[in-house]
């Protein structure tokens, strides 16, 4: 018995969030005193022995180029056979864009329970019941899984990394990789650009801005700060912004530890996807703005003034340290 | 040509979230249901469009739940499709629901199955995936962007930190998201047509059910915001790195 953690590479280097589903599933191992492993599909250069700092002991790899792209049917056949192998009786992904592929299909397969989204660690006192976030962020449910072998998905940045002492060994898994009926055309990745739903902190801006011409001082502000960068949904809808940034109930659920909410008056649909955060600042120069309620920090201001004075404090900040 | 649209009923998304029987139950009261928003503007719209090109594309909806999602299911008829499948149940295991809709799907022999990327409420993410899984047929998910060339589709989905673009030939499952097609409004015409289209009623298929859930919780309310003055902005600077330490 043991719990197998799906490791999510991107360019041959693992995902941040992997770290995180890496971290999580090493916890729940201990909690039920049985080893943790990590399974990786296709050509990775970063160095995979190094992921036993995060708690793993083995790493299953499948060195096939042919999975460095995403094909869900090929990759859930592949980890359903990989978790037979193993014994393993717990699976955990990362509920990122590669886990909401290919989780939900391992699971069918395997016909395992799953809960997709979650945000702590399980109860196994009585049973196995995962916590998860449902009303888009909104609230959270108890999801008590009755199979045999169970599937999480863990939400990116709801869990903290830890990073202690190990080496974790490399098994090669021999497993036939049937050819893909998805023929991959094109790859248009923004380089350099913080993904959203792993980013730290995440500067977003809304209408207050008035128009994409205006969006120089978010993204400088952004750039100070490492930070991604989001909007508001009419933001996205008049193409201000590409449709990606868009957050909220119908867009990206975000969970960064730092929100900076620029011109966005905080209508519940947005908060849906970003209520989540840490520590929320809001800067509007309407007092009454509800995004005032849900913020930690937040300046009655014009945008325009406050955001490059708010980038120079902090290089100057900076600078000083 | 036939496609299958999975439809699922939410709540408004202005609904107040709240529990009752000891946080074991979603308080429905003064709730209005609503289409799941990507069912709605995303696969169905996207469906409809496909079915504007080329008249010899039939649209089927499935829902799977109790007579009370009937209203919802007709208001998807009104923005269009051919007739809808509703699968008399009240389950909210993700399994069971995708193993009632494969089933469908095999006897119905569909050609493309769209579903939302998640639902509103529930936040699965897993419903398309199953479906792909159970009828063996390749699977797209967070579709942005769908076209059609005979029996080739070409589809846009993100990836991490941006986009692929990926043909698969039909069969095939695809989640659609933003960008895949844009809101409609449901006019007169389609609304009254909506009346007399067939709504199918069957029994849901013997299933395993390998989840439930236990219970609710809110989240902790917020301390209240901390103003700082406009003009002294270097002190937000200050509280978020001394303070708050996120900077
Ligand atoms: C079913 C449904 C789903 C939805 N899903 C989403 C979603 O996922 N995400 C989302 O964001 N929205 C969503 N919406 C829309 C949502 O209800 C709001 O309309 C939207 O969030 C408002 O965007 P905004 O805050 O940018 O614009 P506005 O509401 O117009 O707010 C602009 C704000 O900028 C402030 N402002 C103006 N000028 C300045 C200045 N110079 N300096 C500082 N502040 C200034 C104003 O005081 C105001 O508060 C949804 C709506 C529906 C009905």
């Amino acid at each position: 018995m043991s719990v197998l953690i799906f490791i999510d590479q991107s360019d041959g280097h693992v995902k941040k969030s992997s770290l995180e589903a890496i971290t999580y599933g090493a916890d729940i191992a201990k909690q039920l005193g049985v080893a943790a492993e990590g399974i990786v599909l296709g050509t990775v250069s970063d160095d995979l022995t190094a992921l036993g700092k995060y708690g793993i002991s083995k790493v299953h790899q499948v060195n096939n180029n042919a999975l460095n792209h995403v094909d869900a049917q090929l990759y859930a056949k592949i980890i359903a056979e990989a978790v037979t192998l193993s014994g393993a009786k717990v699976l955990v992904f990362s509920h990122n864009q590669t886990g909401k592929a290919v989780a939900a299909r391992v699971a069918a397969r395997l016909k395992a329970g799953i809960v997709s989204g979650a945000c702590a660690l399980p109860d196994t006192s009585n049973g196995f019941v995962v916590k998860k976030t449902v009303f888009s962020g909104k609230a959270f449910a108890n999801i008590s899984i009755h199979s045999d072998i169970k599937v999480i998905s863990l939400n990116p940045n709801s869990y903290k990394t830890i990073v202690g002492e190990g080496t974790a060994t490399i098994a090669d898994l021999n497993i036939i990789v049937d050819p893909s009926r998805i023929k991959v055309t094109a790859i248009n990745k923004v380089s350099g650009d913080v993904p959203l739903t792993e980013a730290d902190i995440v500067v977003s801006g809304g209408r207050g801005l008035k128009g994409p011409e205006n969006w120089g001082i978010l993204l400088d502000l952004a750039k100070e700060l490492g930070a991604a960068t989001a909007c508001s949904r009419p933001v996205g809808d008049a193409h201000w912004r590409p449709h990606h940034e868009h957050v909220g109930q119908t867009g990206v659920q975000i969970a960064p530890n730092l929100y900076i909410a620029i011109g966005i008056s905080g209508a519940i649909q947005h908060l849906a996807g970003v209520n989540r955060s840490k520590v929320i600042v809001v800067i509007n120069k309407d007092s009454e703005a509800p995004f005032f309620k849900a913020a930690d920090y937040g300046i009655v201001g014009d945008a325009f003034e406050v955001v490059p004075q708010l980038t120079a404090a902090i290089k100057k900040m900076k600078a000083s340290v | 040509m036939k496609i299958l649209v999975c439809i699922s009923k939410t709540p408004d998304t202005t609904s107040k979230i709240a529990f009752t029987d000891g946080n074991t139950k979603f308080d429905e009261s003064g709730v209005q249901w609503i289409i799941n928003p990507y069912d709605e503007w995303y696969s169905l719209v996207r469906a409809i469009e496909l079915k504007e090109k080329d008249a010899a594309v039939s649209i089927h909806l499935i829902t799977i739940g109790t007579a009370d999602s009937e209203p919802i299911i007709r208001k998807a008829l009104a923005l269009g499709g051919d007739e809808a499948i509703r699968v008399n149940s009240n389950s909210s295991d993700a399994y069971f629901i995708a193993t009632q809709i494969a089933e469908i799907a095999k006897q119905g022999g569909y050609d493309l199955i769209f579903t939302g990327k998640e639902t509103i409420d529930y936040n699965g993410s897993s419903i398309g995936g199953m479906i792909a899984e159970l009828t063996d047929a390749p699977y797209i998910s967070l579709a942005t962007k769908f076209e059609l060339a005979g029996t080739t589709a070409t589809i846009t989905r993100e990836v991490d930190g941006g986009e692929e673009v990926a043909e698969v030939d039909l069969p095939l499952v695809v989640s659609c998201q933003k960008g895949v097609a844009e809101q409609r409004i449901p006019n007169m015409r389609g609304i009254m047509a909506a009346r007399t289209k067939p709504l199918k009623v069957v029994e849901p298929i013997a299933a395993d059910t390998l989840s439930s859930i236990i219970s609710y919780e809110l989240p902790p309310a917020k301390a209240g915001v901390k103003l700082v003055a406009a003009d002294n902005v270097s002190e937000l600077a200050r509280l978020l790195h001394e303070e708050a330490k996120v900077i």
